[in-house]
């Protein structure tokens, strides 16, 4: 029985209705099916499914997983199954769960790859958005490839665009000289709405052995460290762009959403966090409402934006 | 999965950087233990939990046995008894006791033994004799050797100088064992190249208990895979404990 949500929580994406702005960000939830275990997943505003590519990936070597002062980094490299089985057998699982809308999460190594991919995920009823990822740091030849230039992120951009009807909202990467650029780029070539931002690059070493501690050498940074950062950038594109951000990047709790809306996001994806508490989207919604009243916020849509 | 209070009961050193610890958890509502799973630490300061294994259960106390390898598990091995600690457990799939074949092996490397411990006690409640095989760098890194006598299993040691028990690896002493060809199946748990040895010399089934480094340690974030013939596994979730032909060790 899935509880009646606060209808103070309500925001919007595009034309989609989200009964409240909390996502797990895509790569930190799997597809929703085994975190379905641990609480009714029915109550999140969305969720942002697992990064899918067009074959199915194992990923990078092992170590993947490092840790740093308030956070950790990640050199995982896209593991999934391949669409096919996203659409043929985890999707429908999920269906049978779940009922909120589902953020599609689609990775290319080509421009082809990316429209294959949209192609794919428009004909899932429950996909509602398509979220681009141009901004993955730890595969080669591809990924973040795609998020460094403004000629690149256009050309992905039209591409998906012009295949698919569903909204589409391009996941940038912090790791640019200047992230405006690159987002109003997505706009002008068709984006319906940009969500970042994606992890920073980063490296830890083994002091006994001199080694990277991570099998990749690099992986992107998440966690709390990013939190300013990633406000920051949201601010920037909130105020440059005509439309809707998905803010993301170090969120870890209601304060920070509130913040992280007050920047300029419509929505708020919930990243690193949910691998240290997995009930922390479901805690974080519960909270909003007594901080909403706390802070006299009467519609959590009436602080979006407000940091001019 | 649930998370959990838990209260530090007891800590002791087992040796200069293994420490025992026993805790408590504070609801009653605490759930059974299969041997091979793990629990999930969150530690102030740390920013991912640390995940250990599981050495014994009983009711609502479990014992942890852990090797102080960076400053996390150093953190955790100061905090006093009576302070309380944020777990999530039980994670992962444990060893299947149902395939012993009635004169099983349970092999244990360094840091790798403590699991084997509770598994050890659940196999006598349904066979007579379990062998028990453990080996270290040298005598004064021995573990829960004792523990392991006094609930009745036979015990061999191997220590790689020979200040104790057969001097050599695990695989030497099960080499210098008359019950050596009597065993229908092996437990192990260990450094990755002793499970590589015991998966290619025994000529029996068994199973091994891997360990990766991992993110969340129930299968969110896709840390720890491993490569094994039915395709990417996670060892959080899919194992830590998996059958020795599954794993692709090279």
């Amino acid at each position: 029985m899935t509880q009646r949500m606060d209808s103070r929580l309500k925001t919007t994406l595009s034309h989609i209705t989200l009964q409240n702005p909390v996502i797990p960000a895509s790569g930190t939830f799997g597809f929703g099916i085994n975190m379905a275990s641990l609480y009714d997943i029915n109550c999140l505003g969305a969720i942002s499914i697992k990064g899918t590519t067009v074959e199915p990936r194992f990923g990078n070597a092992t170590p993947r997983i490092a840790e740093c002062a308030s956070g950790m980094l990640n050199s995982v490299g896209l593991q999934n199954p391949g669409v096919e089985k996203v659409v043929t057998e985890i999707l429908p699982q999920l269906r049978k769960i779940y009922r909120q809308p589902i953020i599609a999460n689609i990775s290319g190594f080509t421009i082809d790859e990316y429209v294959e991919l949209a192609a794919a995920m428009d004909c899932e009823a429950q996909v509602e958005i398509i979220e681009v990822n141009i901004s993955c740091p730890n595969v080669h030849n591809g990924g973040m490839a795609f998020g460094t230039s403004p000629e690149s992120a256009t050309e992905v951009t039209r591409a998906v665009k012009a295949t698919t009807k569903k909204p589409i909202y391009v996941k940038l990467s912090p790791n640019v000289t200047d992230i405006t650029a690159i987002a109003r780029a997505c706009e002008e070539a068709g984006a319906d709405g940009l969500c970042l931002i994606n992890t920073l690059l980063g490296m830890r070493i083994d002091i006994r052995t001199g080694r990277p501690i991570l099998a990749n050498r690099y992986g992107g940074i998440s966690g709390p460290c990013i939190f300013p950062l990633a406000l920051r950038m949201v601010n920037q594109v909130a105020q440059c762009c005509g439309i809707p951000v998905i803010g993301c990047g170090g969120v870890s709790s209601a304060q920070d959403v509130i913040e992280m809306m007050m920047a300029g996001a419509s929505a708020v994806e919930i990243g690193a966090a949910n691998l240290v508490n997995p009930y922390v989207c479901k805690e974080i919604i519960e909270e909003l409402p007594k901080l909403m009243t706390e802070l006299g916020i009467e519609k959590i849509t009436d602080i979006i934006g407000m940091a001019k | 999965m649930l998370r959990k209070n838990f209260k530090i009961l007891a800590k002791e050193n087992l040796t200069r950087d293994i420490v025992q610890m026993d805790l408590r958890c504070s609801d009653s509502d605490c759930p059974a233990v299969v041997p091979g799973q793990f629990i999930n630490i969150a530690l102030d300061g740390f920013y991912l939990r640390r995940p250990i294994s599981i050495c014994d259960s009983d009711g609502d106390r479990l014992r942890i046995v852990f090797k102080v390898v960076g400053n996390g598990t150093a953190f955790l091995m100061e905090r006093p008894c009576g302070s309380d600690l944020d777990v999530l457990f039980p994670l992962g799939n444990g060893f299947d006791i149902s395939a012993n074949g009635g004169c099983p092996v349970l092999i244990g490397g360094g840091a790798g033994v403590p699991p084997l411990f509770l598994l050890a006690r659940r196999l006598l409640e349904t066979i007579e004799k379990v062998n028990v095989v453990l080996g270290f760098n040298s005598k004064k890194e021995i573990i829960l050797a004792e523990d392991f006598r006094r609930i009745g299993c036979e015990v061999t040691i191997a220590t790689v100088d020979g200040s104790e028990g057969v001097k050599g690896f695990v695989t030497d002493a099960l080499r210098s064992m008359k019950a050596n060809d009597t065993f229908s199946y092996f437990y192990a748990c260990g450094p990755r190249p002793m499970l590589q040895a015991l998966s290619q010399e025994l000529r029996i089934p068994g199973e091994v208990s891997m360990e990766e480094r991992m993110g969340c340690g129930f299968g969110a974030c896709m840390g720890c895979t491993c490569s094994t013939s039915q395709g990417s596994r996670q060892v959080c979730t899919d194992g830590p404990v998996f059958k020795k032909e599954v794993i692709f060790f090279e």
